[in-house]
């Protein structure tokens, strides 16, 4: 079984440590998983983004045009990954930024309002965990906990006191998946 | 009747100064410079830890003419190639040899950054107005109007600038410990030199930073003059662009002089 | 030890400071950044050496000092700066003093682009600089085998007193993977005895690359040339995929290799017979290994990213026994699984 995930937004919204926790916590589970960047023009402002394979074999190409699941953080990223997920994937969608609806009957759509609710929790930048959390939800590729668990054991030293937030992020995120409100809010009206 | 003989040494070649003969030409001062060299090499008591890196030049076989750890470096690079030398074998000696060419125009950013760095190397620059081992062409130190297999006209100051004074440029950088420039044209410049490289090697040894000594020094071959008139020419003609003197002696390089 | 998520760049600098690598000096240039940044932390930690040169140029005739010097050294950089080493590398390669270049290929030619790409190839593994000499190349296709090839870049550099060139590109290098680093070596406890480290106790130690007679000079290359062969009897590796059976037989390395890889499995499950060679030596590259394979095989396809360098090699192996196709992209495209498989049924057709 393979996933491949794509994580994307503007430079500064987390999309690459992102897509690092869900490696982390993708290898930490037994899992054959890689980790590509693929930068914007500018490292801030432009679009970022990172393509995440798991994996339970031996990982041939980490990149791959049609991606199982995308996470959009911003309308560029839903410009250009909407279109792309495979029949049968997941699209989780920051619908605080995002405002395009999808028009693909064939996928699964998880709206979340990521960086309302990461300013609730109060840090916007958690933004990133509360669509990752929605994400290993929706996908099941991996167990909420494992994320968790990736976060506890791999976050720097100098990003420890974003711990407890960042956790919180990923349980939100995920409870919101789990509460399935995309089925009445379907953003594609 | 017994004769008694005393023998008395007045004069020997430098242990650090190879028995052979040099490639250089009759009244070329590479040689000179050479042997200044050695003495000190001799006299600090460093030939075994000395390393000597040569230019592409006409002093490409400095390897062959002092008994020391020798490479030969890449046209220009030889400040870059010491900096590795130094940096892996910090309680080496490790000095280059350069000329003009090498220096000045190809090897410009080596020597700048080397000197910027404050790099604990010592440098010889041989300052002779001219590519030597290339034929004679045009050098950046060339003089205005000076003539040249490639200045045939003379140096044009309007389309090829004024001949840059490399002393003065490194001695204004704050990590050039000891920059001073010399000659070899007579007795008493030569003692100049000598005290000079002697300074150049202490200031080393003492890890106070980057030290240069460049000399003014002749090419009768290139500059078709005879020897005398060379070391004439550097005297009456270079000098006057290129003061002799202290550019750089910092405090501690002043205590070693 | 146990496996970490880790940058390729970063796997490369670890590698490499476990290898006991002493000095390390460099130029930033993306896509190889985060390797002069590993070592920047990490080498002066360990009381070893790190230098920011001013220039490719400064950086490899540092490096060139330094190893003859006697001291395991190594730099890096991606092709705009690996043009700028090659006077370097010309002089290194007849001073037979052992050094470590990595060259993380981007899009190019000029300035080009950060991308992956594998344009350099030729500049690698046809010549060190100016005159007659080359080098070995390894091309490791994962984080893993990029640690693993810099630990043995290092051992055939001392091996055979060669340059040994780490080819890898963007992917390879920005990519994280886990991978298993091997364990601290400690550095030499002695310097060579050719180094020049101050003529004590013995006579002067000279390193040259001027050899103003001709005879002498043709003597230098024919043993240079004799190392190459030797290099290329014992030195040639390459990794084979479902090859046993393979009708079509692609031949890539690095990034590429792996991307084929999963078209090749993509293959497989439509029946097709398709496997794949793969050099981890660029050079010495292996073509007795695709000679061997060619009673069976009726397609060759080379897979790289470029306009067709590697082919030249891989069409001299095959020596017209076998049609040879080639799918290259250039310029810092990457190529997917699907575009790839797409070749190979249109082979197969
Ligand atoms: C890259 C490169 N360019 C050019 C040359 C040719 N070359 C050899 S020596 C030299 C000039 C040397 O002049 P200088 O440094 O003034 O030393 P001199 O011979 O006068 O002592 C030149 C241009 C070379 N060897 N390498």
């Amino acid at each position: 079984m393979q996933q491949a995930i794509v994580i994307s937004g503007f430079g500064g919204q987390g999309t690459l440590f992102a897509g690092m926790v869900l490696a982390y916590a993708g290898m930490d589970h037994g899992k054959h998983v890689t980790w590509i960047p693929s930068y914007g023009p500018e490292m801030r402002g432009g679009t970022a983004n990172a393509t995440v394979i798991v994996r339970d074999e031996e990982i041939g190409s980490p990149v791959v045009r049609y991606p199982d699941a995308a996470v959009v953080l911003n309308n560029p990223s839903m410009e250009k990954y909407e279109p792309l997920i495979k029949a049968g994937g997941v699209l989780v969608a920051n619908i605080s930024l995002v405002s395009a609806p999808s028009h693909r009957p064939d996928i699964t759509c998880v709206p979340v309002p990521a960086s309302d609710v990461a300013t609730q929790l109060g840090d916007v930048r958690v933004a990133n965990m509360v669509a990752l959390g929605a994400l290993a939800k929706a996908t099941k590729i991996l167990p909420v906990e494992a994320i968790v668990q990736a976060l506890q054991d791999h976050l720097p030293e100098r990003k420890r006191y974003l711990l407890e937030p960042n956790r919180q992020a990923v349980q939100e995120g995920a409870q919101i998946a789990e509460r399935g409100e995309w089925a009445s809010q379907r953003i594609s009206e | 009747m017994k004769q008694q003989w005393e023998e008395r040494v007045v004069y020997q070649r430098p242990r650090a100064l190879a028995s052979v003969s040099t490639g250089y030409c009759p009244g070329c001062t590479h040689g000179l410079i050479h042997k200044l060299i050695a003495e000190a090499i001799d006299d600090l008591g460093i030939q075994e830890t000395t390393i000597a890196v040569a230019p592409v030049g006409c002093a490409l076989f400095l390897t062959d003419y002092l008994e020391v750890d020798g490479v030969m470096a890449a046209h220009g690079r030889a400040p870059a190639m010491a900096t590795g030398i130094k940096r892996v074998e910090p309680d080496k000696v490790v000095f280059t040899y350069q000329g003009d060419g090498d220096l000045a125009s190809i090897g410009m950013a080596e020597i700048v950054w080397a000197a910027a760095r404050g790099e604990n190397i010592t440098v010889f620059f041989v300052n002779n107005a001219i590519y030597g081992m290339t034929g004679g062409q045009m050098a950046p130190t060339s003089l205005p109007g000076q003539i040249t297999t490639s200045s045939p006209r003379g140096r044009d100051v309007e389309t090829m600038g004024m001949p840059v004074r490399m002393a003065e440029l490194l001695a204004g950088l704050p990590g050039a410990a000891y920059v001073v420039r010399r000659s070899v044209y007579d007795a008493r410049t030569i003692k100049a030199a000598r005290q000079a490289i002697r300074t150049a090697f202490r200031v080393q040894m003492e890890g106070v930073g980057f030290a240069l000594v460049e000399f003014l020094s002749s090419c009768p071959t290139n500059w078709r003059l005879n020897p005398a008139q060379a070391l004439e020419w550097i005297k009456e003609d270079m000098e006057p662009y290129y003061p002799l003197g202290d550019y750089k002696v910092s405090d501690i390089a002043k205590q070693l002089q | 030890m146990a496996k970490e998520l880790l940058v390729g760049n970063v796997a490369i600098a670890e590698a490499a400071i476990r290898a006991g690598v002493e000095a390390f000096f460099g130029y930033p240039i993306t896509p190889q950044t985060e390797l002069l940044e590993h070592m920047a932390g990490r080498m002066p930690e360990l009381g070893r050496v790190f230098l920011q040169a001013e220039s490719e140029v400064a950086a490899i005739n540092m490096v060139y000092g330094a190893a003859c010097a006697g001291a395991r050294v190594m730099t890096s950089s991606s092709g705009p700066g690996i043009s700028l080493m090659q006077e370097g590398l010309s002089y290194i390669a007849i001073s037979e003093v052992p050094v470590v270049v990595v060259d993380v290929m981007r899009g190019g030619p000029g300035l080009g682009n950060i991308q992956p790409a594998q344009g350099d190839y030729n500049q690698v593994t046809k010549t060190a600089g100016h005159g007659d000499s080359r080098s070995i190349v390894l091309a490791p296709s994962s984080v893993q085998e990029a640690a693993d090839l810099t630990g043995l870049a290092f051992d055939l550099a001392e091996k055979y007193r060669t340059i040994v060139i780490v080819a890898g590109d963007g992917m390879i290098g920005q990519m994280m993977e886990p991978a298993e680093l091997p364990p601290m070596k400690s550095l030499p406890a002695t310097r060579p005895d050719w180094a020049v480290t101050g003529a004590k106790g013995r006579l002067k130690n000279v390193i040259t690359s001027v050899f103003l007679d001709a005879e002498v000079m043709e003597a230098i290359n024919w043993r240079l040339k004799a190392k190459l062969d030797r290099i290329q009897a014992e030195e040639v590796r390459c990794e084979l995929t479902l090859v046993d059976d393979a009708e079509i037989l692609i031949v890539a390395f690095g990034s590429a290799a792996r991307i084929t890889k999963t078209a090749i499995r993509e293959a497989r499950e439509q029946g097709i017979r398709a496997g794949m060679l793969r050099p981890i030596t660029l050079l010495p590259f292996p073509s007795t290994a695709i000679e061997e394979l060619l009673d069976r095989v009726q397609t060759v396809l080379v897979v790289e990213m470029n306009t067709g360098q590697m082919v030249d090699d891989v069409r001299l192996a095959v020596q017209g026994r076998a049609p040879v196709h080639l799918y290259g992209r250039p310029g810092g495209s990457v190529p997917v699984p699907d575009e790839i498989l797409d070749v190979i049924m249109s082979l197969r057709a």
